[in-house]
């Protein structure tokens, strides 16, 4: 392993991308100037307060929300929570029936699954084989008592853009069948990384994550569209509109903001980048590596628009290499300095199958040889080049040893 | 008035001639098991048949929790010791009664009886008359007793010695077997599985010194498997004396020629006399006897009859193999009792398992792994192995 960490080529920037010093210097000075408790009445109260409008505004911002629409959780995993369990407690029981998909991450499916434990009607979408969902199956899913949909936008094993926009009007269209269900977006994996813009989006509810998109962790927004139903998960003092209550982590949210504001200046170039860079890979592997499987949609074409549902996010790539289990091929790179994942950062450590590659339509040898690159705006053409070379030596090598 | 901790301990007083260096090994034991409390080291006292060590400077509910974890120990009785005298007995044994009440709901009866022995036959009183005596005296009490000989809840024991009487009601089980050190030195072959740490305890519980070799085959496994393997030390670690010497033992190279030069069916079983030769040499700078293994018989196709056989011969050395006779649910059981359970159940793969291959020979043939072996660079691969070791000592966190 290259003792010197410049040598070190980081490529699971869907598990979490490294902060900015922009953004650790924002964190550090919340923490050491801007210190206070933005309810004391005092000035130092009245400056965090101030840090934390700034970066409210910047966030909201960088998805075209207004201000008062979005309130700063714990992170992608407690905006899902906030927004799936916070909208049906809003709803007042007004139906039994949820609609998810089977590629969502686990912070939306096992809420769902609790959910049907509580008596709820649970509809899962399947995906096609490269892991995008049908806005037909989702009309033929509803049903008159349907009160919430929860779809992501960019799922985060395979990068398959969903169609969210053409199912929100999906949504508005059968308002005939009774009420419009509230539609949540876990747009953890898209923002920072293709356009994201809420009201082009037609979506009451979004989850975002900081440390997606080289912010801190254990910090996440939920947007909340005006009108939206919704009651707290938390009792308490009655922060961020009642909706989320507790002191504000004012140096995370600092953090948040910057990177929301630098994510969003600079995704038009960031965007291209990735594109031309996830294109490159994939071609290298394709040519250079026998037996290897792309599993996903393809890239998008710049001339077709990058980043159009139903191809891939530009910073995820999905392989499986046969024969070589994912997690030897890991080590093998991370010898090298390459750092890449199995599946989910959070799922890969437990034994068992990545849910999206099964609900793809994997067979089981190609899930357990399958290995998730994501790139980041840092990431450059000699990492991939590198990454491709490791890779071919380390199959050579895996394969004359494992199970024969 | 003073407190001690009464500390019966078992077989290691029938061990006759060698009485003496047993009990030096297991003063030791339970004094490394108090090293690290505050204050200076309590006195510990031979007396017949027991220990006793001083509580009166001492929190007495760490010490118990310390001491109920060092092998010889059968049982723990906080008691008060007072001079053989009547009154200063009745006192003692109220004393004691109402401190055991005290986890007793105050709104119903309490059954109790008293047992005393009088091994100080000067002592006027015998120990019926004695027990009456102290009943009658007891159940003058603020809170409702009840005499109950047969199935009483707190049975308060009073004990009449030459240098004074002990009066005790509540008592704590130790884990019985020998003094650690005081059966030899081993070497625990120590993967990230359930079975090797259970193994690993029941031979410290035979009074055998323990130091571990993990072996690591980075990267067909990840880092973490070797955290998981120190973890299972320092579980282990309170149980061998306070710390638990581990040789992490670079395993790829062997791997890796195994897999160029032989045949794949017979993969493990030289796998696993490559691991005892390691285990060997480590023996021999440890001064061990000894090696101990999670093996079983007949779990898996490596642990037929056959294969032990053929894997053992790899080593001169004596195999203890403590966990034939059990079944894995009570290998599990016992795992969960000793903590090393949710450790093993972490998910990392473990040294071996990517190279299991699909059918391992159940009777490999000595000709067949010796003309395999010869395949091998024995010494060089042996050498580069020990030179390659790291030592680590881990202590509970
Ligand atoms: C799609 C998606 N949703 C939710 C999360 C959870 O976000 P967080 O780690 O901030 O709780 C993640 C990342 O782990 C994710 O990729």
């Amino acid at each position: 392993m290259p003792a010197d960490r410049r040598l070190e080529r980081y490529l699971d920037h869907a598990a979490t991308s490294p902060p900015r010093p922009e953004v650790t210097a924002a964190v550090r000075e919340a923490m050491e100037v801007t210190f206070g408790n933005p309810s004391s009445l005092h000035r130092k109260g009245l400056e965090a307060e101030r840090a934390l409008t700034r970066a409210r505004e910047e966030v909201a911002g960088a998805v075209g929300a207004g201000p008062g629409e979005i309130v700063f959780t714990s992170g992608g995993t407690e905006s899902n929570n906030l927004a799936i369990r916070g909208a049906l407690r809003g709803l007042d029981r007004r139906g039994r029936h949820l609609i998810t998909t089977a590629v969502e991450h686990p912070a939306v499916l096992s809420v769902a699954r609790d959910l049907e434990q509580d008596g709820y009607r649970l509809t899962v979408l399947a995906p096609d084989a490269r892991g995008v969902i049908s806005v037909d199956d989702l009309g033929r899913a509803l049903a008159p008592d349907t009160v919430l949909v929860s779809i992501m936008a960019v799922n985060n094993e395979v990068g398959s853009i969903q169609p969210i926009a053409e199912a929100a009007r999906l949504l508005g269209e059968e308002r005939t069948k009774g009420p419009r269900p509230v539609l949540h977006v876990d747009a953890a994996q898209a923002l920072g990384r293709i356009p994201l813009n809420v009201g082009e989006l037609g979506a009451d509810l979004v989850s975002f994550s900081a440390h997606k998109l080289g912010g801190p962790k254990g910090v996440g927004a939920l947007y909340v569209k005006r009108g939206t139903p919704l009651r707290p998960l938390l009792a308490g003092g009655g922060q961020e509109g009642g909706l989320r209550s507790g002191t504000e982590n004012v140096p995370a949210i600092a953090g948040f903001g910057v990177a929301a504001h630098l994510a969003a200046e600079e995704l038009p170039a960031v965007m291209a980048e990735l594109a031309g860079l996830r294109h490159r890979l994939t071609q290298a592997v394709r040519e250079q590596i026998p037996g290897s499987r792309l599993n996903g949609p393809p890239g998008g074409e710049p001339a077709a628009g990058l980043a159009r549902p139903g191809t891939a996010a530009p910073h995820i790539v999905n392989f499986s290499f046969p024969g070589a289990p994912g997690e030897v091929l890991l080590h093998y790179l991370e010898e090298e300095g390459i750092y890449v994942s199995t599946g989910a950062a959070c799922s890969s450590r437990k034994r068992g199958r990545s849910h999206v590659l099964e609900a793809m339509g994997l067979a089981p040898e190609e899930i357990d040889g399958a290995i998730r690159v994501s790139l980041g705006p840092r990431t450059t053409a000699a990492d991939v080049d590198a990454l491709v070379e490791a890779l071919a030596r380390a199959l050579a090598d895996i394969r004359r040893f494992t199970r024969r | 008035m003073n407190r001690v901790l009464l500390i019966k301990f078992g077989e290691i007083g029938l061990k006759g001639g060698n009485r003496r260096f047993f009990e030096r090994v297991f003063i030791q034991r339970m004094k490394d098991a108090l090293t690290g409390l505050p204050g200076e080291l309590p006195w510990i006292k031979r007396t017949r048949g027991r220990f006793v060590l001083d509580l009166e400077h001492w929190p007495a509910g760490p010490v118990i929790e310390r001491l109920g974890r060092v092998f010889g120990v059968v049982e723990l009785a906080p008691a008060l010791v007072v001079t053989a005298e009547l009154g200063a007995i009745s006192g003692a044994a109220r004393q004691v009664l109402e401190e055991a009440l005290a986890e007793y709901p105050a709104a119903r009866a309490v059954r109790f009886r008293v047992a005393s022995r009088r091994a100080d036959k000067r002592f006027p009183v015998n120990s019926m008359e004695l027990n009456r005596i102290l009943g009658a005296h007891l159940l003058q009490s603020d809170r409702e007793l009840k005499v109950d000989l047969h199935d009483p809840e707190i049975t308060v024991e009073v004990e009449v010695r030459e240098e004074g009487a002990y009066a005790y009601a509540r008592t704590y089980p130790g884990p019985g077997g020998l003094p650690v050190g005081s059966s030899g030195k081993g070497i625990l072959l120590l993967s990230g599985g359930i079975d090797s740490p259970v193994a690993g305890w029941m031979s410290l519980k035979r009074g055998l010194e323990l130091e571990a070799v993990h072996f690591q085959s980075f990267p067909f496994t990840s880092e973490r498997a070797q955290d998981k393997a120190l973890d299972l030390a320092r579980a282990l670690a309170p149980w061998a004396g306070g710390t638990m010497r581990v040789h992490l033992a670079p395993f790829t190279a062997i791997q890796r020629s195994i897999r160029e030069n032989c045949p794949g069916e017979l993969g493990v079983t030289l796998m696993r006399r490559m691991m005892f030769r390691v285990a060997e040499a480590l023996a021999g700078r440890a001064g061990a006897g000894a090696l101990v293994t999670g093996e079983n018989l007949g779990q898996v196709a490596s642990q037929t009859l056959e294969s032990l056989a053929v894997i053992a011969e790899a080593s001169d050395l004596l195999v203890l193999r403590p966990l034939v006779g059990m079944d894995k649910t009570e290998i599990i059981d016992l795992a969960r009792r000793i903590g090393t359970f949710d450790i093993s159940a972490r998910p990392y793969e473990d040294c071996c398992s990517l190279f299991v291959p699909r059918h391992p020979a159940t009777r490999p043939r000595r000709e067949a792994v010796a003309r395999a072996e010869a395949r091998l660079a024995l010494p060089a691969l042996l050498e580069q192995a020990l030179a390659g070791v790291k030592t680590v000592d881990a202590a509970p966190r």
